[in-house]
């Protein structure tokens, strides 16, 4: 345990940090409302004229909206920890390498507590408010209290999985001189692969196979698809091996290359 | 304590005239220049000395630091601290070293100062005894307990330097890196920072390096100099030694003009 206490104190720190910025987290929620209502809307039109195109019901549909922008911090790849491109591109990085941490562990650390404080401010109105909507545009439970066990376990390895991804958009700030460019481009690309703007089920076929064992696939597709009840039995197991398997592979890659990058690091400047 | 010998680094510095026919050109042909930052560096500073580090700007002063701190890996050469290669075993050998970046921040900019000081505390595992008495005893020295709970935004440049100082110290470090630590500081600050470094290498016999442009640190603080221009180390001796071959009655700020001068650096 003594190991982690580093960890466990950097967690604390940037958790509290984020969650003061009150201003920062009102936004948010006024945004992912609007979205959502937006998306909803957009959504029940193509279903009133013709429900039966759909691989999902428009109950299932709503669900999978109100969860995703009520754990919009948890989900996407977009919402990166911006004080890592910072240092990495200001040479603050330096202070970080005199301690005695794996920077790759703190990276992780930093991020997730971010997403975490970031998801907890949020999803708490927006979850209440889905809730009493009328129908159909409510959030539905339902389904048991397994389902909504494995919906948490899988959320949990989909955070991973973001968060490890975004670790080799990190890394790569070390080979660019400005990494704007790379931030957007696979955000949107990959946020857009993992059904982060329409669900995955809604893909052609050819795209969905490849999509689904991709670790795109293996984000918010997974929990979401657990929690409205479109993935059941062997297909949730099936889904969350995969998730693993993309943490290992992605957390091995992204080790092996900040290792390299940081033997070849030049801090600029002062 | 310290030891480098014939330590090289060279950096590969993209370079292009100006204008724009040029700049479209070099998206298509980069050229290089390999610039050497250090070559054949070596010297060594014995337990408990304070060295002051000297040269003009970009001589290789920041980066030797960096390889000392096991932040950069050199082209070649030897360094040895604490028995240690500092980027073969970065982990460790940062545990024992405290270090001040003059030009960068190591607090946390939204918090207040004392969070900042417990998470470099449980960084560095600090046992919690240890740890209260090195922050009521550097508090005491640097006058700090008015701001403890102030987040590092709102503080001065000269209060956030000290706090700095502070946090680079809280884990006994025997060696303390000291990169321009009175940069911008007003009279009153750098006055009070000297007194501080001072006190602490004869207290706690901490081994000094520092960094400075401001020849009054020199002077206040340090026996010996080592000066670097471009990349290669000039001189390693006394002030004394220095003062003699200067003119007479030449202040510090006028013997390294005239030294920088002699090397033409």
């Amino acid at each position: 345990m003594i190991y982690l206490k580093p960890y466990k104190a950097l967690f604390r720190i940037r958790f509290t940090n984020s969650l003061q910025y009150r201003a920062a987290a009102v936004a948010g929620l006024v945004t992912q409302f609007v979205w959502g209502f937006m998306y909803i809307l957009a959504f029940a039109a193509f279903y009133n004229s013709n429900p039966a195109a759909f691989p999902m019901t428009l109950q299932q549909t709503v669900s999978y909206v109100w969860m995703q922008q009520a754990f919009i911090a948890v989900f996407f790849i977009w919402m990166y920890e911006n004080s890592i491109f910072e240092a990495v591109e200001s040479g603050q990085v330096a202070y970080e390498m005199v301690r005695p941490m794996d920077l790759y562990g703190r990276w992780f650390t930093m991020t997730t507590a971010n997403r975490l404080s970031r998801a907890v401010l949020r999803c708490i109105p927006i979850l209440i408010v889905a809730f009493i909507l009328p129908e159909p545009y409510r959030l539905v439970l339902g389904g048991g209290a397994i389902k909504h066990v494995l919906f948490l376990l899988s959320m949990i390895l989909s955070l991973c999985v973001v968060v490890s991804f975004s670790m080799l958009i990190y890394i790569s700030a070390f080979h660019t001189v400005n990494s704007m460019g790379t931030r957007i481009v696979v955000g949107v690309a990959g946020d857009f692969f993992a059904g982060g703007y329409i669900p995955i089920p809604f893909f052609p076929d050819f795209l969905r196979t490849v999509i689904e064992l991709s670790p795109f696939g293996a984000m918010q597709n997974m929990p979401l698809l657990i929690f409205n009840g479109y993935l059941t039995g062997n297909a949730i197991a099936r889904g969350m091996l995969l998730q693993v398997f993309w943490i290992a592979v992605l957390v091995l890659a992204g080790r092996l290359w900040m290792r390299r990058s940081l033997k070849k690091v030049i801090v600029q400047g002062g | 304590m310290i030891t480098l010998q014939n330590i090289n680094k060279t950096f590969r510095v993209a370079k292009r005239g100006a204008g724009f026919a040029r700049a479209a050109k070099a998206l298509f042909s980069r050229e290089y220049e390999t610039v050497h930052a250090l070559s054949d560096v070596s010297f060594s500073v014995q337990g408990g000395e304070m060295v002051g580090y000297i040269g003009p700007n970009g001589a290789g002063k920041s980066t030797t630091i960096k390889i000392m701190c096991g932040i950069l890996t050199p082209d070649s050469g030897v360094c040895q601290i604490n028995g240690r290669t500092p980027w073969k075993e970065r982990v460790a050998h940062v545990r024992e070293i405290g270090v001040v970046f003059g030009q960068r921040s190591q607090l946390w900019w939204d918090v207040p100062v004392m969070d900042s000081f417990e998470l470099i505390r449980d960084i560095y595992k600090v046992n919690a005894n240890t740890y209260q008495r090195n922050l009521d005893e550097l508090v005491e020295i640097l006058d700090l307990s008015e701001i403890l709970k102030t987040p590092a935004r709102s503080l001065s440049l000269g209060q956030r330097m000290r706090c700095e100082i502070v946090a680079s110290l809280l884990h006994d470090p025997n060696i303390l890196f000291l990169d321009e630590p009175t940069i911008g500081l007003d009279a009153v600050s750098k006055i009070a920072v000297r007194q501080f470094i001072k006190r602490l290498n004869k207290e706690r016999g901490t081994t000094v390096l520092l960094t400075t442009h401001d020849m009054q640190d020199i002077e206040a603080l340090t026996e010996r100099i080592v000066l670097i221009g471009k990349g290669q180390i000039l001189l390693d001796g006394s002030l004394a030694e220095l003062k003699a071959r200067s003119p007479e009655g030449a202040n510090a700020e006028e013997m390294v003009a005239a030294l920088y001068k002699e090397y033409e650096i």
